[in-house]
């Protein structure tokens, strides 16, 4: 160690104490507070669902009511998209990271950031409080479909004001990637040499800050038709209920770009740091993010085939649909390109980016299924779409979100894991995901619908298999959170480039300076994925 | 011989992408696996930085893109016959409601589940009394969403004789996976036996027909057990605290409580239970037929 390292405290040093956490302005502190909301949520969430899971292992009643099924499974989904996967990567890695990627000491209004979690905190608080007041959280399904969403008893008021508050935390993160992006790269860092999880953050700031207004406005629309009773979408008041379908998933389509894109962000900088070698393709994998988000904003009316739609827009939204497939399949092709010639180096990061790929490929490849228009009749609202969303969810997002923790666990805390617990822990989870979700896409091509309490005797076989998958995915989850948090407590690392990163973050200790940098970054040429490291030097 | 004129169309599409996809999926796999071994580090010491290569990109640019349009294709073929009904198809409505289905005949005929005429083109009026349902019928490979205030239709020919499922396929409520029903493929004059034959009620009380057709029975049990209406079971003279207009009251129940709370179901709600869910049958049920239905009520001791 050299003597300025020790006179520049880590961000973790500078102050200590509940305050200098909760109040912090420091992108890296915000990440981590994020980290631990949407970590806590996350595993709410995978709690109902394994709930979820245990009732369907036999027909008929086994643990739950049918009324308390529907509001576990509304609960499950509020809390995995609103407080776990839309914050998810870019509130925690996307804060922490992207302000030192581009080489700058914090986003651009680091009040507005903080504002941000406090507004997530606040929104959560109301989720949670359905479950004690009135009568019940909702039974509507996240999707709040009117006029079931109107009539019901249940919560659906306080559950949407929740949504409603996560939105505006949502669109506060946007607008400040957007502005730090613009405005504070590093001097003579262009827009093409930014590294891709830049990219891919940029192109779902976008999409935060310009669609997410139009599910708030919704949902207020959802609370005024309930207290006030006008009549916006009950047709028995003078409603449409096809009017709330469309501006439902005029945003919640292209919020499964806010899901998807850093997750893919992520994987870009996972393979090219265990391959050694510059990314394959860096402007295609760039601008495709650009082009999924442009695109994704017209494809919504592809939840809809079945609401009643006529010939030209559905195959005008088929066809749009189609055309999102581009742009991913070119981004397969070029992380498959990377490990060509690289020289891998097979570690946990990179299990969960190659067990990312082959998810999100049936993820996506079962997405096509939905997308044309005939198979769609027959699969929409069934197992088929869970297990094809869970698969770009939870198999795409939610193991590129672990990837990115692994891979930056030692740049966050300077500390270690396990790492061979961290590769069974990956193996267990990657067998249980599959075991858990395949059986769901046989179910619906058999004809099972979703959101079924009961359901008839054909379907016993293939519901076990999945329930089994559940208790092995839990397995590996809870083996994974436990390596991690006693990696904590183990001794630092000494080297603050345990990968040989070839990126910018790399060049910085771990963990970083309150500052991030203890002088300014200096910019190699060749792009960003050019940084000298122990091997190239 | 397929269960219906759709099942083509359908399963071509969903095979050729599936077909496609496999290839893919596997293709993709074992060529990342390869690269995994054949470029690790003990292999291949040193990486070789190969930046792009434009030939390549055009070629997986332009492949995904013809072979979607393909999917495409097939898709909207398969599809668009499902959006007009031949001239000649036999108009039945099929009225979803909290968790029934009945469909009724152009003669008048009801029934709780649906027979049809093998060969003959069959169209659906879906009426949907209160929320969002679905008809779909998997092995038919047909599904229309039912939307309250929205005159939809579905159509379809049953060409194989059997019987097959209804389900309700969008959400509806607290018994939505037990909105089931059949549809049965009968010989064309079966169909006409059937279609003029009326089901023998004279043993059952008029007022028990009325619940079972208005689909009271899904809410409403007969044996004192909690669904999601109070039990019709030693329901007259019973005491409830109901809450009416946020205030609680205790009442006692009897023939004017009945018919108000049949006619509006809004103006109170027992304690226990959720509001807003039961559909008004004011002009939907006649004097008579409530006064059947109390009469029915009152033998259930």
């Amino acid at each position: 160690m050299t003597e300025s390292e020790i006179s520049q405290p880590n961000y973790l040093q500078v102050k200590k104490g509940l305050f200098s956490w909760i109040f912090t302005l420091d992108h890296k502190r915000i990440g981590l507070l994020y980290l631990y909301s949407v970590g806590a949520f996350f595993l709410v969430g995978v709690a109902l669902g394994v709930l979820m899971r245990l009732e369907l292992l036999n027909p008929g009643r086994d643990i739950i009511e049918a009324q308390t099924y529907n509001q576990v499974f509304t609960l499950h989904g509020v809390i995995m998209i609103f407080l776990f996967i839309i914050p998810s990567i870019p509130a925690v890695f996307g804060n922490f990271f992207l302000p030192i990627m581009l080489g700058t000491d914090d986003v651009a209004f680091p009040k507005l950031n903080l504002m941000s979690w406090w507004l997530y905190v606040v929104g959560a608080l109301f989720a949670l409080s359905t479950l004690v007041f009135g009568d019940g959280p909702a039974d509507t399904g996240w999707t709040f479909y009117a006029p079931y969403s109107v009539k019901t008893g249940t919560n659906v008021s306080l559950s949407v004001l929740a949504a409603f508050i996560l939105g505006f935390s949502s669109i506060l993160t946007g607008l400040n990637f957007i502005v730090t992006i613009h405005r504070l790269r590093a001097p003579g860092m262009g827009f093409n040499d930014m590294p891709l999880f830049s990219w891919a953050l940029y192109a779902t700031s976008w999409i935060q800050l310009l669609a997410t207004p139009i599910i708030g406005i919704t949902l207020l629309m959802i609370v005024a038709e309930r207290i006030l009773g006008i009549g916006l979408f009950d047709p028995s008041i003078g409603g449409d209920p096809i009017l709330y379908q469309h501006l439902f998933w005029i945003y919640s389509h292209p919020a499964v770009y806010i899901m998807a894109l850093p997750a893919m962000g992520i994987v870009s900088e996972i393979i090219p740091t265990f391959a050694q070698r510059t990314i394959f393709g860096y402007k295609a994998i760039a601008y495709s993010s650009m082009a999924i988000a442009f695109v994704g904003y017209f494809v919504w009316g592809h939840h809809m085939f079945t609401s009643g739609m006529s010939g030209p827009a559905a195959y005008i939204f088929s066809i749009l649909t189609f055309f999102v497939a581009i742009p991913t399949s070119i981004k397969v092709f070029n992380w498959l390109a990377t490990l060509y010639k690289g020289s891998i180096n097979i570690q946990v990061p990179l299990l969960f980016a190659v067990g990312f790929i082959f998810n999100f490929l049936i993820g996506g490849l079962t997405g096509l299924v939905n997308g044309a228009l005939a198979a769609d009749v027959h699969l929409h609202d069934t197992y088929f779409v869970v297990g094809h969303f869970h698969y770009v969810m939870f198999g795409g997002t939610g193991f590129a979100f672990f990837g990115a923790l692994h891979y930056w666990y030692p740049k966050m805390w300077g500390k270690m894991y396990n790492r061979t617990v961290a590769n069974l822990a990956f193996a267990i989870l990657f067998i249980g995901f599959n075991m858990l979700y395949f059986p769901m896409f046989i179910l619906g091509i058999m004809g099972m619908p979703r959101r079924y309490y009961d359901y008839l005797p054909e379907f016993h076989t293939f519901n076990q298999i999945s329930t089994y998958g559940s208790w092995i995915l839990v397995t590996g989850l809870l083996l994974m959170v436990y390596n991690l948090i006693k990696g904590y407590f183990s001794k630092p690392v000494s080297e603050p480039n345990p990968w040989n990163g070839i990126t910018l973050e790399w060049q910085t200790k771990s963990p970083p300076p309150l500052h991030n940098f203890d002088k300014a970054p200096e910019l190699v040429k060749g792009g960003p994925y050019n940084y000298p490291n122990a091997i190239n030097g | 011989m397929n269960a219906s004129n759709f099942v083509e169309g359908v399963d071509f599409s969903l095979y050729l992408i599936l077909g496609i996809s496999v290839f893919f999926l596997v293709g993709i796999t074992v060529v990342m696996i390869y690269f995994l071994f054949r470029y690790r580090k003990k292999n291949n010491p040193v990486a070789t930085n190969i930046p792009h290569n434009t030939y390549l990109e055009i070629i997986w640019t332009v492949i995904p893109t013809i072979l979607v349009l393909i999917m495409f294709w097939y898709g909207w073929m398969g599809y668009k016959p499902m959006l007009t009904a031949p001239d000649d198809a036999m108009e039945i409505e099929a009225i979803g409601q909290m968790w029934k289905w009945s469909f009724k005949y152009p003669d008048g005929k009801t029934s709780d589940s649906l027979v049809i005429p093998i060969n003959k083109p069959i169209k659906l009026k879906l009426i949907s009394k209160d929320v969002l349902h679905a008809l779909y019928i998997p092995a038919f490979r047909v599904k229309q969403d039912v939307v309250p205030g929205k005159d939809y239709m579905m159509w379809f020919t049953g060409q194989k004789l059997g019987t097959y499922d209804i389900l309700c396929a969008e959400y509806c409520g607290q018994l939505h996976s037990y909105m089931l029903s059949t549809v049965s493929v009968v010989e064309s004059n079966d169909f006409d036996k059937w279609l003029v034959s009326t089901p023998d009620t004279s043993s059952e009380h008029p007022g028990l027909t009325l619940l079972k057709k208005n689909a009271c029975l899904s809410c409403h049990t007969r044996d004192g057990s909690k669904l999601v209406g109070p039990s019709f079971k030693n329901l007259l003279g019973k005491t409830e605290i109901v809450i009416k207009d946020g205030k609680e009251e205790e009442i006692t129940v009897d023939r004017e409580y009945i018919i108000t709370k049949i006619k509006n179901p809004k103006s109170s709600v027992v304690d226990g239970y959720q509001a807003g869910l039961m559909t008004p049958y004011d002009g939907i049920l006649s004097d008579e037929d409530i006064n059947n239905i109390i009469e029915y009520i009152e033998s259930l001791k």
